[in-house]
């Protein structure tokens, strides 16, 4: 009995001292970064210009959307970084987790809004993003999305299209809008094959979102689609029905507007059986290549509609994949390309305004609303880009194909 | 002032200290908070927590009432909360332009979300609760994967000709100026957010009082009966399947108003958000707060859902420090010692009471 209660207290002080040094080191280093950040507003003083604006953000960085959103706070940070090292105006980035959550994402939106944030990226992925929209509404705060894709994120009434929030704007294309492009592109190439099979997850807004619009536009277009395979979160580790029935409908092009991982375990299992369609896919398959375990020769000659692929020979993709290899050892994907242009743009709209620290959210807000509306702006994911009044960009998609491991734009 | 002093002995009394003591938290609570919002000095981020707090809260209360003063095991709690939300955002779409008066519609969904919520609990209790065993464990936790599959392929809308449904394809066509109330995978978008902070705290002191007149009812005398000694009660004449009937349904309705507040709180709302995950964290609520003990239900609620939000100065170390802190309030509140040590001060002050008087 004694044995025991001493097992217990041995227990609770091993427990306690986990927790105590555990929030030490936590504590250290959200102090180096803030000691970083204040650097940062220091010597942009020292340049003669005023404080930091400040650009809020949220995204997953715990849980199963985490590589989306630990890649728009890289790419941001670099944007960041790379404007503040130019002197002039100097930015602050704060970026707070959301775990892909909507009620994370409002709560995350509070800790933001009390920091006293003037420019968001909102949210990176679609739900959360939709939760949080009438808020930057209600408190006239700007926001643009790098990746959240959702219509029902920039309008009030997504069903109509209607009622757009007006402050909110999205970097990336609309759901439907890349449903319609890849079944356009899939018409204007039949040399790729005739014979479709889609397999999508119908528990997801994004995949669903996407084959609703491709369905409707392979109608239009006379695409043949042989086989629809659906999948949800709780039997996402199995294709192998899928595939066999892709293979039984004698499918030559397989769509996949998924995201990157079940992809993975699909491209897996269509090797083992020796079936080899070509795969189609969306932004979400973006990442596949970066995936831990996965042997990325499976993935040669798949094919992705993205707007952006980092072999592209520009000086400026080519210095944003350098910069970002250098922070993480990774190859940067669609959602990191996004960001670094959001926060370009937001610089480059606050710049034609002649915003400085010194003005309220809402004075930023309606400054930087007029000036998206009439700017054109050239990034990492297109040029000539322009916003129409509801919020959506208006880019030309890209095709690119993974050859040796890399992506590869697909010249027309 | 005499009859001042009864009225303080029987609140106080044995039967009456837990309810005056929850009813007094939750009223300060409310008039405290209200007070410094008015005044501003609530941040952002507490603000937006208030509702969420008291849905969980509700939710959390219902299930102590199967668990701790039913004793049967529930795992679908937010099976129930998913069922009430997605009725309550539904009915509150559809009268949204009928009746414009947002409390009004609010009660009115609420009310809708606890009984369809309350019809699913009776569906699920009728023959589950009339076996031995833990069964209703297994069936729950297929309750809330079952619920989440079929609404996630659920689409319901409606324009000037009516409602439009349809099941796994989505095949609704409406009219221009239709509006979607289920939309699949996406739940429901473009929710207005009529919830308040009053409302929720509102439907917490409802929810205490059924479940405090029920535990000291004869039904709720019978319920515990039930718990101790399940073959004793039976002799007693009790009906088992009656009693825990009765509990597991009120838990239902609670978690179904819980989940209709929650749902109008939020523009946007998914089907994953009620999945597996979200009942064990109101299990865990129950359990921390102690079984049966609704004071440290609601004390447990808010202590949680706000540490992992205050934790957040600690960036990624936070999730293993909520595990860590979790496994330490278990091992203080089971702790011997430490019992033993409150025992005695319980029994010294009542003592220097003794004296007193």
């Amino acid at each position: 009995m004694r044995n025991l209660s001493f097992k217990k207290a041995f227990a609770l002080t091993l427990a306690a001292v986990m927790a105590a040094s555990l929030a030490a080191c936590g504590s250290s280093g959200s102090t180096s970064s803030t000691t970083a950040a204040a650097q940062a507003a220091d010597s942009g003083s020292s340049e003669g210009s005023s404080a930091a604006i400040k650009i809020g953000g949220s995204g997953p960085l715990t849980g199963g959307a985490a590589v989306y959103g630990t890649a728009v706070k890289t790419a941001a940070e670099i944007a960041v970084e790379e404007i503040n090292a130019k002197g002039g105006q100097q930015f602050e980035l704060k970026f707070e987790d959301d775990a892909h959550d909507p009620e994370k994402a409002v709560t995350a939106y509070g800790i933001l809004k009390d920091w006293g944030m003037q420019a968001s990226l909102a949210t990176v992925t679609s739900a959360p993003g939709a939760a949080a929209a009438p808020m930057y509404k209600d408190d006239h705060i700007f926001a643009i999305t790098p990746s959240g894709s959702s219509l029902a994120v920039i309008y009030e009434d997504p069903d109509n299209s209607a009622n757009p929030f007006g402050n909110v704007f999205q970097m990336c294309f609309t759901d439907p809008n890349q449903g319609v492009a890849s079944a356009d592109y899939l018409a204007a190439h039949p040399d790729l094959g005739s014979k479709i099979a889609v397999i999508y997850k119908n528990d997801d807004n994004y995949s669903s979102g996407i084959f609703a619009k491709f369905k409707a536009e392979a109608a239009v277009k006379n695409l043949e689609i042989v086989y629809e395979g659906t999948f949800d979160d709780s039997n996402a580790s199995d294709f192998s029905v899928q595939i066999q029935k892709c293979q039984a409908a004698g499918a030559d092009v397989v769509y996949l507007p998924i995201y990157y991982e079940p992809a993975s375990l699909i491209l897996t299992k269509a090797a083992a059986e020796g079936y080899t369609p070509t795969f189609f896919g969306n932004d979400g398959m973006d990442g596949i290549l970066t995936l831990e375990g996965f042997d990325t020769s499976l993935a040669e000659g798949v094919y992705l509609l993205t707007p952006f692929s980092a072999d592209a020979s520009d000086d400026l993709t080519k210095n944003f994949v350098k910069k970002y290899q250098e922070k993480t050892g990774e190859v940067p994907n669609q959602f990191a390309a996004d960001a670094y242009d959001c926060v370009y743009a937001i610089a480059q709209a606050v710049d034609a305004a002649g915003l400085d620290a010194s003005k309220s959210p809402s004075e930023f807000c309606d400054a930087l609303v007029k000036q998206f509306t009439s700017m054109t702006f050239n990034g990492l994911t297109g040029q000539d880009m322009t916003w129409s009044e509801t919020g959506e960009v208006s880019k030309a998609p890209k095709a690119v194909v993974i050859k040796d491991g890399v992506y590869v734009g697909v010249e027309d | 002032m005499k009859s001042n002093k009864n009225i303080l002995s029987v609140l106080l009394n044995k039967r009456h200290k837990g309810r005056t003591i929850s009813y007094t938290l939750v009223v300060a609570a409310w008039i405290i908070l209200t007070v410094l919002q008015r005044g501003g000095h609530v941040s952002s981020l507490i603000a937006g927590l208030l509702v969420p707090i008291t849905c969980y809260m509700v939710a959390a209360l219902g299930l102590n009432l199967n668990v701790g003063i039913s004793g049967e095991l529930n795992l679908g709690q937010a099976g129930f909360m998913s069922v009430g939300a997605f009725t309550a955002v539904c009915i509150s779409g559809y009268l949204a332009a009928s009746i414009p008066a947002a409390p009004l519609r609010l009660a009115i969904a609420l009310i809708g979300g606890a009984f369809v919520a309350v019809i699913f609990g009776l569906v699920i209790g009728i023959p589950v609760l009339k076996l031995q065993g833990d069964y209703l464990a297994i069936v729950t936790l297929a309750f809330g994967q079952i619920i989440k599959s079929i609404i996630t392929n659920m689409y319901l809308g409606f324009d000037e000709n009516g409602f439009q449904f349809s099941f796994v394809q989505n095949t609704t066509e409406l009219a221009p100026g239709g509006k979607m109330l289920l939309n699949g995978p996406m739940g429901a978008t473009g929710t207005q957010r009529i919830a308040t902070f009053t409302a929720g705290v509102i439907l917490v002191l409802i929810a205490l009082m059924i479940i405090y007149n029920l535990i000291w009812s004869k039904s709720g005398r019978a319920i515990m009966a039930a718990r101790d000694n399940r073959i004793a009660a039976e002799l007693s004449g009790i009906n088992i399947t009656n009693t825990k009937m009765l509990s597991f349904v009120v838990s239902a309705g609670l978690a179904g108003a819980a989940g209709a507040l929650y749902g109008l709180n939020y523009s946007t709302l998914v089907p994953n958000k009620f999945d597996f995950n979200t009942s064990i964290l109101i299990l865990v609520y129950v359990v921390l707060g102690g079984l049966g003990n609704m004071n440290g239900t609601m004390i447990a609620t808010v202590v949680l859902v706000l540490l992992p939000e205050l934790l957040r100065s600690l960036q990624d170390y936070r999730m293993l420090i909520y595990a860590v802190v979790l496994i330490v309030i278990m091992l203080i509140t089971n702790n011997e010692h430490l019992k033993t040590w409150f025992k005695s001060i319980r029994s010294k002050q009542a003592d220097s009471r003794k004296e007193a008087a």
